[in-house]
């Protein structure tokens, strides 16, 4: 029977076909876990489990990105534990400022084409970028699967994403994600597996930006059939096909040449709205980064709009490269040099300030534009914060202005 | 008798418990049941007490997969939560913790806020003196976490995952 993509990786796992609803137990390829909640699994797999080792370290992968380096004493302790148990289990740890998880996991291909990868945060939903099936669990399920090798799913129904066009300039995969929220509402893809299709052509940091946002839509995965670079770039399995005759249970179109910059307002991802009715918002700091923005294309973008130019005397522009490579490929030609010439603040490759906890938590009343994913009421400090989320182009153009501007307006 | 303490829609995890007072972030002797819904309903951590029920809007617990949130919720003992829908992964992680989950719009629709109720978790009921509401039955898989006081409880009793 046909099956759609995350359908046909479930089964291959399992060893059967199996459908949409049944639960199943199986064996992911590659479990993940990060600084912020590694102690938390740690703690429940040797005292909750009573385990003291996990069934296999070559499934696990640890990375230290949340809070990296350390801003306190507890955070420094938590990570050495971290560090303990990654030396005692002979499992593979990427160190402070090698990079976000989900940028890093996909550099080294270690999440890949057909491969399940769970991990200890939302956001690994962006695993789909590569065509793997990639989710986010708590720290209970992943200790659970540390300590077993196994972890169970409820097969999720599919949506079907079909895009048809390329996007208008000044327009990018960002505002794509963002307008799926606004059509799709926050819940819209709960417990479904969003298949994106009509993309062969997008590059694969685009592919990231838009799998990572699957999860603010509900969705269990956001899974790019492998195709075009990602088929270039990776061995993809012979099962792993898009078959069109697939059964989805949802199945929507989005036409790109009537897709305008969007911006998400405060507080909810879905608040989504045309950039021209929110120009001019009065903003206090941008941040250039995350799982979703914070590639080098994404400063190379910006780089483009800021150069010969000078960030408004108004606004700070913080920029956390998602990785070290990403870093050091904006090193190599002068993408680093522009933005800081512009006055941007380069901070160590991870999360950045994204959910408040260092290198630029908002205080009261601040207001930033991210080119992050959430803008959930208090996640990057004060909850009178306010937080704006828009592409890397308004990021910059916004920064000059020091107001919400549309990069074609410059 | 429980407090019914009723929420809107789409409550994020960030509001149950903000990534600054996660237990990553807390210094020796903080406990993260302290800090439930701390900013989105101060009162709410002050007065939350053993037994009392979360009821809210459709969607509850979307966005981060902090399983902390949960636990906080289970650290002052919340007997259940009941809602029209649950953020996939929130479901889970609140599931595992024991916590019961109910989906029914009907019954999060009809009991108001501050509300005294009586739960009985074994009758799947809950009584405001008035009215008695039969709370839908739990997925099997989740009413034998449920039933064992958690996953990792389960686990560690049967060797396996329910249903394997």
């Amino acid at each position: 029977m046909a099956q759609t993509i995350a359908e046909q990786i479930l089964s291959h796992a399992v060893g059967r076909p199996v459908e949409p609803g049944e639960l199943v137990t199986l064996r992911p390829d590659v479990i993940m876990a990060h600084d912020s909640l590694a102690p938390s699994v740690i703690s429940i797999l040797q005292t909750r489990l009573g385990l003291q080792h996990v069934a296999d370290p070559d499934q696990c992968v640890l990375v230290m990105d949340h809070v990296a380096p350390a801003s306190t004493v507890g955070t420094a302790d938590n990570q050495n534990l971290v560090r303990a148990f990654a030396r005692e289990e002979g499992i593979r740890l990427f160190e402070v400022g090698r990079g976000i998880c989900h940028q890093v996991l996909i550099e080294e291909a270690i999440a890949k084409p057909g491969a399940i990868v769970i991990g200890s945060d939302s956001h690994s939903t962006s695993y789909g970028a590569v065509g793997a099936f990639g989710t986010g669990m708590g720290s209970t399920d992943i200790a659970l699967a540390m300590g077993t090798g196994k972890v169970w799913f409820k097969v999720p129904e599919t949506l079907q994403v079909f895009v048809n066009g390329r996007f208008n300039d000044g327009v990018e995969a960002k505002d794509l994600a963002l307008f799926l929220a606004r059509r799709l509402g926050i819940d819209g893809a709960t417990y479904m597996a969003i298949e994106y299709l009509g993309l062969e052509w997008l590059p694969l940091e685009d592919r990231q930006t838009m799998a990572s946002m699957a999860i603010e839509l509900g969705a269990k995965a956001g899974i790019f059939p492998p195709s075009g670079i990602v088929a270039e770039r990776f061995a993809v399995p012979e099962w792993l096909k898009f078959d069109p005759q697939a059964k989805a249970a949802k199945r929507i179109e989005i036409d790109l040449a009537e897709l305008e910059p969007q911006v998400a307002l405060p507080h909810s991802v879905d608040q989504v709205v045309d950039l021209s009715v929110i120009a001019g918002q009065k903003i206090d700091v941008v941040f250039l980064g995350t799982c979703t923005n914070g590639r080098y294309e994404d400063m190379r973008q910006a780089a483009d709009i800021l150069c010969g130019r000078q960030i408004a005397a108004s606004t700070r522009l913080i920029v956390t490269p998602a990785s070290r490579q990403e870093l050091q490929r904006a090193i190599t030609d002068d993408t680093l040099a522009v933005l800081l010439d512009a006055g941007a603040t380069l901070t160590t490759p991870g999360c950045g300030p994204c959910m408040g906890r260092h290198q630029g938590t908002l205080g009261k009343d601040e207001v930033c534009l991210s080119t992050g994913n959430r803008n959930f009421r208090g996640r990057m400090g004060h909850p009178t914060s306010q937080i704006f989320l828009a592409s890397p182009g308004v990021a910059a153009a916004s920064a000059i202005t020091g107001q919400i501007t549309d990069p074609r307006d410059l | 008798m429980s407090r019914v303490w009723k929420f809107g829609a789409d409550v994020d995890t960030d509001q149950i418990v903000p990534g600054r007072y996660a237990p990553y972030m807390l210094k020796e002797g903080q406990d993260v049941k302290d800090y439930a819904f701390i900013e989105a309903r101060p009162e709410f951590a002050a007065a939350a007490a053993a037994g009392d029920i979360i009821v809210a809007g459709t969607n509850f617990g979307c966005g981060s997969s902090r399983e902390y949130a949960p636990e906080a919720l289970r650290r002052r003992q919340i007997a259940a939560i009941i809602a029209p829908s649950f953020a996939r992964i929130f479901y889970r992680n609140t599931i595992n913790l024991g916590i019961p989950l109910y989906e029914s719009a009907d019954i999060a629709r009809a009991l108001d806020d501050g509300q005294e109720v009586d739960f009985d978790f074994r009758q799947s009921k809950i009584s405001t003196g008035e009215t008695i509401y039969s709370l839908p039955a739990l997925p099997d898989f989740a009413a034998q976490i449920v039933d064992s006081g958690g996953i990792t409880v389960y686990v560690k009793e049967h060797g396996h995952f329910p249903g394997e």
